[in-house]
């Protein structure tokens, strides 16, 4: 991984001017968009999540980082549609129904994102019936299930029951105050993270398969 | 400001037990008149909530407030509040919220017929307001069936009407994971300052309806939501920190329409409303670990009036139902705190001392809720001419008060925290003074399609 490139640095720093027009620069000297994304936009967005794993960054720092991203991203996204590149992985996330608590669910929600996860948010108190919907419409390899109250565990379990009963095999992740790795299980649901933070790492251990 | 001056500005008289402005409940309880009393909290385990589970769900009542309450008697306390906060369902609901009302009330009088036990019921029904997105803040079901569930169980029984209110929240969340401190301005003392005056003017008309007292707010979903993500190192802990001296601005409203407290066990703010208004206040700390974390579990009860758990889940654990086991725990800390107060000033400010000294150089959070920091940040938001004013002069002073602890050793500060520092004291350097300008540049940079301004009278 190469942090050194100044376009990554950019990103690392949060300066959105900066990467914008070092975007156009890489792009004039030849580099494919698919190449920037993947050699120097994602590797500094990797290593802030990895300062934040050290505890060295909070979230604000993050999100400054990922706006830089951003601004880049909004330049070559037209190339890789024209392209026919399309992000390596989707998910859909949401706080299952009857449920308020959104801002864990944001949190994941954004740091997914930020390791170049395609998410779609369907925001909260979400029914199982607009989940299996969603799940059909966008196709994700991954969706993320978030409940803070112990009377919304049952939502869950409701949700996993819908889309397998569709046929629907999407690995199903949980998180969320109350919920165990022990109730992921027991509801058929594939993985499980206790906070935000290690949301990230279990996503990709799901989607590369290693979980 | 409504309260022109604090009720206590010696912190040594800002202390447990004692409040200048106590309440007497029904059953004889005066809180705030020289006794903690323990205050018990709980909640379903994993459960759907819905007509066909409601006789499983009255089953879990019943039994909570009947083992808690025999718990609490053969521990000989003093007195009980009950605290029922109810589940989004029960509000929506508000016959099957009263259903439990009946339950808990009996259960209450039925401890007392058989033991001679006080107690009195605070009733909070969940603000259910944000099921709408953007919130209607004013009006629509939601609005409509809290306040008939809160105009029912003051005619049940209940005595103490509590809410964790959530206006302003729509754009707060978004403030903390921007670290954003005009925005968290903008949403407590600004939207949530208006939206507090509107609610809690429409439960005083039903508490005096009813001859109940309106007890008080928390900023539960700010403040507390600042601190666990600073606990989860998601967010700065003096951000945290500062966020919850501004809340406090926010929660006074509620004692501004009438509220005289207890306040809201929640709110980790109340030392300084206990400062400003005089009126008794709940705390919790070390005893709410089976809810979350807290980095001042003892210093929180350094000023409490009632002491509680904030919330524990009806399962059974070696001791008994944890409700009862909670129960327990509650009842020997308040007998500590009691005790203490029965041995004269000096040995209750010995044990308050104790409290503050064992966590407040730990936590950014701990020293801005100590008593010596509570007076002090009182005192500036007395001195403000509006909300807005008192909002960010809390803020100025807290990062003073932050500063100035870390710099003489009294406060460990982690080193990345301290950039923080000066990044928050730029914004308040930045924020204009006048509060119509204020408002103007938040409205223009503010997410609109999460909230309504005209659901909190501003102009959009």
């Amino acid at each position: 991984m190469n942090e050194e490139h100044p376009l990554t640095q950019a990103i690392i720093a949060g300066r959105r001017k900066e990467a914008a027009a070092l975007v156009q620069q890489c792009l004039a000297a030849g580099e494919t968009a698919r190449d920037i994304v993947e050699k120097r936009l994602l590797p500094g967005m990797m290593a802030v999540g990895d300062k934040f794993k050290r505890n060295e960054i909070f979230v604000p720092d993050m999100l400054i980082a990922g706006r830089a991203m951003k601004e880049a991203l909004m330049i070559l996204e037209p190339l890789l549609a024209a392209a026919g590149v399309k992000p390596e992985h989707r998910a859909v996330i949401g706080t299952v129904q009857g449920d308020l608590h959104d801002i864990g669910k944001n949190l994941v929600a954004m740091m997914w994102k930020g390791a170049g996860i395609e998410v779609i948010d369907l925001g909260a108190n979400v029914s199982p019936a607009t989940f299996v919907e969603a799940v059909k419409k966008h196709q994700p390899k991954l969706l993320g299930l978030s409940a803070l109250l112990t009377t919304t565990m049952p939502a869950m379990r409701e949700t996993v029951k819908a889309l397998r009963d569709a046929g629907l095999t999407v690995k199903v992740i949980l998180g969320g105050a109350p919920i165990t790795q022990e109730y992921a299980r027991e509801i058929g649901a594939d993985g499980y993270a206790p906070d935000a933070g290690s949301a990230t790492d279990a996503a990709l251990a799901l989607l590369q398969g290693k979980a | 400001m409504h309260f022109k001056s604090p009720a206590i500005s010696d912190p040594a008289q800002l202390i447990f037990g004692l409040a200048p402005k106590p309440v007497t409940t029904r059953s004889g309880m005066v809180i705030g008149g020289g006794t903690v009393y323990p205050e018990l909290n709980f909640t379903l385990p994993p459960i759907s909530i819905e007509a066909g589970t409601m006789p499983e769900v009255r089953r879990n009542y019943e039994q909570i407030i009947t083992g808690a309450l025999r718990r609490a008697a053969e521990l000989e306390v003093p007195g009980v509040v009950v605290e029922f906060e109810t589940l989004p369902p029960m509000t929506e609901h508000p016959a099957w919220g009263l259903d439990i009302v009946k339950i808990l009330l009996e259960g209450m009088e039925r401890e007392k017929d058989r033991s001679g036990l006080k107690s009195a019921l605070r009733m909070t029904p969940n603000d259910n307001r944000e099921f709408e997105r953007p919130p209607l803040m004013r009006r629509g079901r939601y609005w409509d069936a809290m306040l008939e569930l809160f105009d029912g169980s003051s005619a049940a029984g209940a005595e103490l009407l509590s809410i964790e209110s959530v206006g302003g929240k729509e754009l707060h969340d978004d403030a903390l994971v921007n670290g954003d401190l005009a925005a968290s301005l903008f949403s407590l003392c600004i939207l949530g300052e208006r939206d507090m005056r509107f609610l809690w003017t429409h439960l005083k008309k039903i508490a005096d309806q009813h001859g109940v007292k309106c007890a008080g707010d928390t900023a539960c979903g700010f403040g507390n939501t600042a601190m666990v993500l600073a606990e989860q190192k998601m967010i700065p802990r003096v951000f945290a920190a500062v966020v919850r001296a501004v809340s406090a601005v926010r929660t006074l409203v509620a004692y501004e329409c009438g509220a005289v407290g207890p306040g809201k066990d929640c709110g980790y703010e109340n030392p300084i409303l206990k400062a400003i208004t005089g009126y008794p206040m709940a705390m919790e700390g070390k005893t709410s670990a089976c809810a979350h974390l807290s980095p001042m579990g003892n210093l929180a009860a350094a000023c409490c009036d009632t002491w509680s758990n904030e919330s524990v889940q009806n399962i059974k654990l070696l001791g008994g139902m944890a409700p009862t086991c909670y129960m327990e725990q509650l009842a020997y800390d308040c007998r500590l705190m009691n005790t203490a107060r029965s041995h004269g000033q000096e040995s209750a400010r010995q044990l308050q001392r104790w409290l503050v000294e064992s966590d407040v150089a730990t936590d950014p959070q701990a020293f801005i809720i100590s008593p010596e920091s509570s007076v002090k940040l009182a005192r500036v938001i007395t001195d403000s001419d509006s909300h807005y004013h008192a909002g960010a002069a809390a803020a100025r002073k807290a990062v003073e008060l932050l500063r100035g602890a870390h710099a003489q050793g009294k406060l460990r500060i982690a080193p990345n925290e301290l950039v923080w520092f000066d990044t928050m004291q730029d914004t308040l350097d930045e924020l204009p003074e006048s509060e119509t300008e204020f408002i103007a540049r938040q409205l223009a940079v503010a997410d609109r399609s999460r909230f309504l301004p005209e659901e909190y009278g501003l102009n959009a």
